[in-house]
C-alpha cells in the first residue's frame, strides 16, 4: 500500500512538473513569436501624401520579405503605421500612441524634413534609435547620435545638397558667371537655398536674383519674368512639386534660357510629373536619388522595383518609384540588419552597431557620420536628355536621366548650355 | 530691376491670373455671397472638377476645359442635391450657423478622402495642345495655359451676370437673398430657387477644376491652398456682387503678379490680403456690396 502510496505520490508530482515544463514551454514559444514591432507616422493624406504612399508601400515590401525570411532574431516583424496628414502637428501624439499604447520595439521617422523635426524632441527624451527617411538637415541643431538619415545628404547636408550642380556649373567653358537662386518658404527649399549661398562664394559666382515666394503661389509666369530681366547664366531653383511644375512650364513659355538650370527641385523625379512635362524637361539637371542607369544597379534593386511596381499599380502611386522607396526599404532594412547584426532590440546597442558599421542594401553601400549623415554625400545630379513625348516608357531605360554627378557613379556627359539640350 | 517692359508683363499676367481666381470664386460669390450658405467644401467641388478633367483627359484624351463644360450638369445636380440634404438637416431646423459649417467642413474631408482612395494621392495634370505654349504680342508674353482659363473665367463671370440679371430664376436668387418672404408672396419657391442657385454654383466649381488643372497640378489637398483666397475675393468684391467678384479677382491677380515681378514673390501673397484688410476698413461691405 505503501509502495503504491509513494509511486501515486511521484506520478503526482511528475504530472505537476510536466505541467509547469511545458506551460514553461508554451510561455516561451509564445516569447520567441511574439512580432517585433516597428511602429511609425506617414503622410498618407495630406501634401505630401504622394510620396509618403510610396513610402511606407516599400516599409512593407521589406517586411514581407523579411518575415519570408524568418523575422528578425526569429520573431516576424509587425508594422505599425498611421497617417500623419502631412501635419507636423499630429507627430508628438502619434509617437506617443506607438510607444505608450501599441508599445512599439522601434520607430521610423515620417517622411520630409517638416516631419521629421517634432519627432527629434520625442526621440531624444527617450533615447530612441530613429532612422529618418528623408529629411535634409534635421539633426544639425541637435546632433543627437542615435539618428540616421537614409538621404544621402553627406556630412555637410545644407551644402552637400548643391554641390553637384556647382562644381558642373563651374567646369563649364566658358564658365558661367551669375546666378539667380529662388525657392519656396518652406523648410526643406530654405535649407537648400542656404547651402546653394555657400557654394555661390565657395565657386566665385555672382548672385543677381536671391528671391523666395509663397507655397501656394499659382502663377509662377512673374517669377520666371523676374529672373529672366537680370539674364543669370545659373538659376537654382529649390521648390516642391506645384511648384518645380510651375517653374518649368513658366519659364518654357516666357523663353527662360539660362546656361544651366535646375538644382534643388522636388517633383521633377515623380513619374506622373516627368510624363507631363515630357520634352520641356530636357537640358535640365537636377538632383536625385536614382536613375535606371548601369552604375546604379545595385544588388537587389531590380527585385525590389519589381515588386514595387506591381503593388503600385493597383495603389494608384508613382508608377515607377525611382526617387523615395528604395530608400524608404533601405532605412528599414539597416535597422533590421542592425538587430540582426547586434543581435538585440536594444536601442542604444543598435544605435552602437549602425553606427558603426557598413551596410549593404539595395541603394548601395551605406556608412553613417557622426551626425547621423551618410558619411560620404552621394547626391546625384543627372540630366534630362533625348525626351521625346510624354510616353512612361522612356523613363525606364538608361539615358533620359544622365547621371553627371559624382564622378563614380558617372553614367554620361553634360549638354551645355542648357537650350543645347533642348533642340 | 524695372522695366516698362516688365511691368506690361506683370500686370497682363496679373489680369490673366485673375481671371482664373473669378472663375474659381463664382460659385462662392454666389453660395455665400447670395445664399448666405457658409459652403466651405467649395474648393473640394473644385478639386472635383479638376479630377473630372483628369480622368477624362488621361483615359480618352479629352480636352480638360471642354469636359469641364460637358459635367456641369452631373455637377449641378450634384450640388442641388447636397444643398436639399443640408436644406433639410440644419437650415429648415434654424441649425445652419455652426452646425452647417461643420456639415461642410466634412464633405470637405469626405471628398478629399475619397479622391485619395480613389486615385491614389499622386500629383495629377492634364495634357492640351496649348499646354507650354504662348504667343508674344508688342513684347508681353501670353502663356496659353493661363490664357484659355481667363477667357473662360471671363465668360463664366458673364454668364452668371446675365442669367441673375435677365432671368426669371436669376432675379427670384438675387430676390431670395434679399427678402425670402416677399419672394413666397410672389408664388415663388425660395428652397427650390436656393437649390438651383447652389447647383450653378457647384458647376461653377467643378468647371474653374478644370481650368486649375489646366494651369498647375493638383492632388486631394490642394483644396485646402484655395479656402481662404476664395473667401478673400468674395468678401473684397462685395458679397453676391459677380462683376465685384470678377474686379476684386483681377485686383488680387495683379497685386500679385506685381509684387512678385518687381519686389519679390514672398510678400505677395501678404499684400493681396493687406488689401482686402484696407478695403474692408473702407468699404466694410466690399468693393461692390450693398
Amino acid at each position: 500500500m505503501n509502495g503504491f502510496r509513494t509511486l501515486l505520490g511521484w506520478a503526482l508530482v511528475g504530472a505537476v512538473a510536466g505541467t509547469l515544463a511545458l506551460a514553461g514551454a508554451d510561455v516561451f514559444v509564445a516569447r520567441a513569436a511574439d512580432p517585433i514591432k516597428i511602429g511609425l507616422g506617414m503622410a498618407l493624406t495630406g501634401g505630401l501624401s504622394a510620396n509618403g504612399k510610396p513610402a511606407l508601400m516599400a516599409i512593407q515590401i521589406w517586411k514581407d520579405d523579411v518575415n519570408k525570411k524568418g523575422g528578425l532574431l526569429g520573431r516576424p516583424v509587425e508594422l505599425i503605421a498611421y497617417d500623419d496628414q502631412t501635419n507636423p502637428a499630429t507627430v508628438p501624439g502619434i509617437y506617443t500612441k506607438l510607444l505608450e499604447v501599441d508599445k512599439v520595439d522601434f520607430v521610423v521617422s515620417g517622411y520630409g524634413t517638416n516631419l521629421i523635426a517634432p519627432l527629434m524632441p520625442i526621440a531624444m527624451e527617450r533615447k530612441l534609435t530613429i532612422m529618418g527617411i528623408l529629411g535634409l538637415a534635421n539633426n544639425e541643431k541637435y546632433k543627437y547620435p542615435s539618428y540616421f538619415q537614409i538621404q544621402p545628404s553627406g556630412p555637410d547636408p545644407e551644402a552637400n545638397w548643391a554641390t553637384g550642380f556647382f562644381e558642373i556649373a563651374a567646369r563649364q567653358n566658358p564658365k558661367p558667371q551669375t546666378i539667380a537662386l529662388v525657392g519656396a518658404d518652406a523648410e526643406y527649399p530654405r535649407h537648400a537655398i542656404a547651402g546653394a549661398r555657400e557654394l555661390v562664394k565657395k565657386f566665385g559666382f555672382k548672385t543677381v536674383y536671391d528671391k523666395s515666394y509663397p507655397p501656394s503661389t499659382v502663377d509662377y509666369t512673374p517669377i520666371a519674368r523676374a529672373i529672366k530681366a537680370v539674364s543669370p547664366d545659373i538659376v537654382f531653383v529649390a521648390s516642391y512639386p506645384p511648384d518645380s511644375v510651375g517653374m518649368v512650364r513658366a519659364s518654357a513659355e516666357i523663353g527662360l534660357q539660362p546656361k544651366i538650370f535646375g538644382g534643388g527641385m522636388v517633383g521633377l523625379q515623380f513619374t506622373t510629373v516627368m510624363t507631363s512635362l515630357g520634352p520641356m524637361l530636357n537640358g535640365i539637371v537636377n538632383y536625385d536619388f536614382w536613375a535606371p542607369e548601369s552604375t546604379m544597379m545595385f544588388p537587389g534593386i531590380k527585385e525590389f522595383f519589381a515588386e514595387y511596381q506591381k503593388r503600385a499599380k493597383e495603389a494608384g502611386v508613382d508608377p515607377l518609384g525611382y526617387y523615395l522607396p528604395p530608400y524608404a526599404y533601405s532605412a528599414v532594412q539597416i535597422l533590421g540588419l542592425a538587430i540582426e547584426g547586434g543581435k538585440s532590440l536594444d536601442q542604444q546597442k543598435v544605435a552602437d552597431y549602425i553606427r558603426s558599421n557598413e551596410f549593404s542594401t539595395i541603394v548601395g553601400k551605406v556608412r553613417f557620420g557622426p551626425n547621423g549623415e551618410w558619411a560620404k554625400s552621394r547626391v546625384l545630379q543627372v540630366q534630362y536628355q533625348g525626351i521625346k513625348g510624354t510616353d512612361v516608357e522612356q523613363f525606364r531605360v538608361p539615358g533620359k536621366k544622365v547621371v553627371l554627378y559624382p564622378e563614380e557613379f558617372k553614367s554620361g556627359t553634360v549638354i551645355y548650355p542648357y537650350s543645347a539640350a533642348q533642340k | 530691376m524695372f522695366t516698362w517692359d516688365l511691368l506690361a508683363n506683370a500686370v497682363v499676367a496679373g489680369i490673366l491670373l485673375g481671371g482664373f481666381y473669378a472663375a474659381v470664386s463664382l460659385g462662392v460669390s454666389l453660395t455665400f455671397g447670395l445664399l448666405d450658405v457658409v459652403n466651405i467644401a467649395h474648393p473640394a467641388f473644385v478639386i472635383l472638377g479638376a479630377y473630372a478633367a483628369y480622368v477624362m483627359n488621361s483615359s480618352f484624351g479629352l480636352d480638360p476645359i471642354l469636359t469641364g463644360v460637358l459635367f456641369t450638369p452631373l455637377f449641378y445636380a450634384l450640388g442641388a442635391g447636397v444643398y436639399r440634404i443640408y436644406y433639410s438637416s440644419f437650415e429648415r431646423r434654424g441649425e445652419e450657423s455652426l452646425r452647417g459649417l461643420v456639415f461642410f467642413f466634412g464633405l470637405l474631408f469626405i471628398i478629399e478622402v475619397a479622391l485619395s482612395l480613389k486615385y491614389g494621392v499622386d500629383y495629377r495634370l492634364v495634357e492640351a495642345a496649348y499646354i507650354g505654349k504662348s504667343i508674344d504680342l508688342g513684347g508681353v508674353g501670353i502663356a496659353f495655359r493661363l490664357l484659355v482659363p481667363c477667357v473662360v473665367g471671363l465668360l463664366m463671370t458673364l454668364a452668371l451676370s446675365l442669367f441673375l440679371s435677365r432671368t426669371f430664376y436669376g432675379r427670384a436668387v438675387m430676390g431670395v437673398s434679399q427678402d425670402q418672404v416677399a419672394l413666397r408672396l410672389m408664388g415663388a419657391n425660395p428652397v427650390r430657387i436656393k437649390t438651383i442657385a447652389f447647383g450653378i454654383g457647384i458647376a461653377a466649381a467643378s468647371l474653374s477644376g478644370a481650368l486649375l488643372i489646366t494651369i498647375s497640378p493638383v492632388v486631394p489637398s490642394t483644396d485646402r491652398d484655395y479656402i481662404g483666397r476664395v473667401f478673400a475675393i468674395t468678401v473684397l468684391g462685395g458679397l453676391g456682387s459677380v462683376g465685384g467678384t470678377l474686379v476684386a479677382s483681377i485686383i488680387l491677380g495683379v497685386a500679385e503678379s506685381l509684387m512678385a515681378t518687381l519686389f519679390g514673390p514672398s510678400w505677395s501673397l501678404a499684400v493681396s490680403f493687406g488689401i482686402l484688410l484696407l478695403a474692408l476698413a473702407v468699404r466694410p461691405a466690399g468693393l461692390f456690396g450693398r
